[in-house]
């Protein structure tokens, strides 16, 4: 090679390098923007174009333009849709209450140190890392109204034997247990990390003053972790309301013979791969995006009001 | 984050404890936590050692003669190849966490040291979605390129799990990170990506690691991306696991052998990197 060609490879290069330099900001967040805006915005045109046609059966079937008759259809279905937007409510309503009462019960109690403290913090945190269809299958046998332990163990205390999954009107609720059970212990890592992070003069103030423990929680830790909370109810909301694998695992397709646990998401999921009905699940879906979008934005509102 | 510096402030408390009733009964309630949270799993392992005419009788609740007959029943190779979803399950979250810590690490240190305000929004959208609404334009055009059944559709799917969430973790990071750092490195002659390579990125290899368990983990127990895109060949343990019922009865025995074949090399990741998965889970958590 001669001397120019090596000149002017060296000086290409320091051109790129200068040239990536200088755009760094594109070029390293570039391709995941890039990956993540494919994936995201061309299928959700394509959901939000398919919530306006009457696809269905195939998805190689030729499919014609109706206008906004899935919606009407879905806004006026008062069978299953308004049902499943009813329970997606309860479910997540019912694990949200419960995971943030348990959740930080659980962190209150490891807050101050103790032996075996590891050890503890390593066993709350096994349920959330468990396999969601395995916790599923785990609680199945567990609430199996005849062999299952959990009638055993409530017969100890002279309860009698309950249905649990079984029983459309108690799967649900029993199911919204399960739920409480599994993501509890991420309320709760949540809540510890801002406990352990409060500041120390407020509290010390306050016990100089006399004042208890229980106006210690309610007038200083619960203000002062009002952020902390505000993060873990966004978090886990938004999960709890898209909640799909232990609903299918535990129930099956339509979320149980009678529809029982079916939410919103089960319910679009078995549209679109049990009955193949792409425009109606379609339509269904983009009302749930906004729903979630909804709930984002007045949980946002009401914790910039506390 | 970590939580051993912040035991300083609580040290005062912690004297009133031992032989008091407040103590005790903390001590209860710290037991009866216990037991909630581990009982269930302990019950499911249990129930995979037990012939199904001991987990129908009760005086064999607690005290049995364990058989491993239902782990030959799981990995019976006429029941379907356990080993292959195995590996189908680890190859899949490994190469989807992979490609999404090139992809996202990067972005992450980009986005934490500019401001972009849109991209972060995308960003955030993608943890919003309901993934079945995408799973249907996914499907189709994977039908399209004619890849489905393949691992390439189940490892982008999984990418679009993972990239937001180590993004996520990872900003949180790079936030923590002083930039008078790259500055100095910059005074000595690195360009500003060179400074990012040689000194923000190996510091960061904590957070990194972080990102990376729980990209795995997520993707290992993801259930609803491979339940519609992975094939006969491809399909995930969580799948797996789901084939089980829908039998005319249940075997409760393997069922639970094959539950806890999916669960427990999680919950082994899970013993020896608790401290990792307790700083991304609460990671821009406290931060207010």
């Amino acid at each position: 090679m001669s001397d120019t060609a090596i000149r002017n490879q060296a000086s290409r290069r320091e051109r790129f390098s200068a040239w990536a330099n200088k755009n760094r900001k594109w070029v390293l967040a570039g391709p995941s923007m890039i990956f993540v805006a494919l994936l995201l915005t061309v299928p959700l045109g394509w959901t939000l174009f398919l919530s306006f046609t009457d696809a269905r059966r195939s998805v190689r079937r030729p499919f014609d333009l109706n206008g906004i008759d899935n919606y009407v259809s879905i806004l006026t279905d008062t069978a299953r849709f308004w049902p499943a937007v009813g329970r997606t409510f309860a479910f997540t309503g019912g694990a949200l209450f419960f995971q943030l009462v348990l959740g930080m019960m659980v962190a209150l109690l490891l807050w101050k140190p103790f032996r075996g403290q590891g050890v503890v913090r390593t066993i709350v945190l096994l349920p959330l890392v468990a396999t969601p269809v395995a916790v599923g299958m785990m609680w199945r046998l567990l609430f199996e109204p005849n062999i299952g332990f959990v009638n055993e163990f409530i017969g100890w205390f002279g309860i009698p034997p309950q249905p649990w999954l079984a029983d459309p009107n108690t799967s649900l609720a029993t199911l919204t247990f399960v739920d409480v059970w599994q993501w509890t212990p991420m309320v709760a890592l949540i809540l510890l990390a801002g406990l352990t992070s409060l500041p120390e003069e407020p509290l010390e103030a306050a016990r100089v003053d006399g004042a208890s423990s229980w106006q210690r929680f309610w007038l200083i830790i619960v203000p002062l972790m009002w952020p902390v909370i505000a993060v873990a109810i966004l978090l886990r909301g938004i999960d709890a309301l898209k909640t799909f694998d232990l609903l299918y695992a535990t129930k099956g397709k339509g979320g149980g013979a009678f529809n029982d646990v079916e939410t919103l998401n089960v319910y679009a999921y078995g549209l679109s791969f049990d009955y193949n009905e792409y425009g109606v699940a379609s339509a269904v879906l983009i009302f749930f995006f906004l729903m979630i979008l909804g709930v984002i934005w007045i949980l946002r509102m009401l914790s910039k009001v506390k | 984050m970590s939580t051993r510096l912040a035991i300083a402030p609580t040290q005062v408390l912690r004297t009133k404890l031992p032989l008091t009733f407040g103590g005790f009964a903390r001590f209860l309630a710290i037991v009866a936590m216990v037991l909630f949270f581990i009982g269930p799993i302990a019950w499911m392992v249990m129930a995979s050692l037990k012939f199904n005419v001991q987990i129908y009788d009760s005086s064999q609740a607690f005290i049995f003669t364990p058989t491993l007959a239902n782990y030959d029943t799981v990995f019976n190779p006429n029941r379907g190849n356990y080993i292959q979803f195995i590996w189908n399950s680890f190859f899949v979250a490994s190469v989807a966490t992979g490609l999404s810590l090139i992809l996202a690490v990067p972005a992450a240190y980009s986005m934490s040291r500019f401001v972009m305000g849109k991209s972060a929004t995308l960003v955030l959208l993608a943890r919003i979605i309901p993934g079945v609404s995408l799973l249907v334009p996914w499907y189709f055009i994977f039908a399209q390129l004619r890849v489905t059944g393949g691992y390439l559709p189940l490892v982008l799917a999984h990418m679009f799990v993972s990239l937001p969430l180590i993004l996520y973790i990872m900003m949180s990071f790079f936030q923590q990170l002083p930039e008078e750092l790259e500055e100095s490195g910059q005074v000595d002659g690195l360009t500003a990506i060179g400074a990012f390579l040689r000194i923000s990125l190996p510091l960061s290899i904590p957070g990194i690691a972080t990102a990376t368990i729980l990209s795995f983990i997520f993707s290992w127990n993801n259930f609803m991306f491979a339940l519609v895109l992975s094939g006969p060949r491809t399909k995930t343990l969580p799948v797996a696991v789901f084939d089980f019922i829908g039998y005319a009865s249940i075997d409760w025995g393997a069922l639970m052998a094959a539950s806890v074949v999916v669960t427990t090399p999680i919950m082994l990741i899970a013993l020896f990197t608790q401290r990792y998965i307790v700083t991304g889970l609460t990671a821009g958590a406290t931060k207010g």
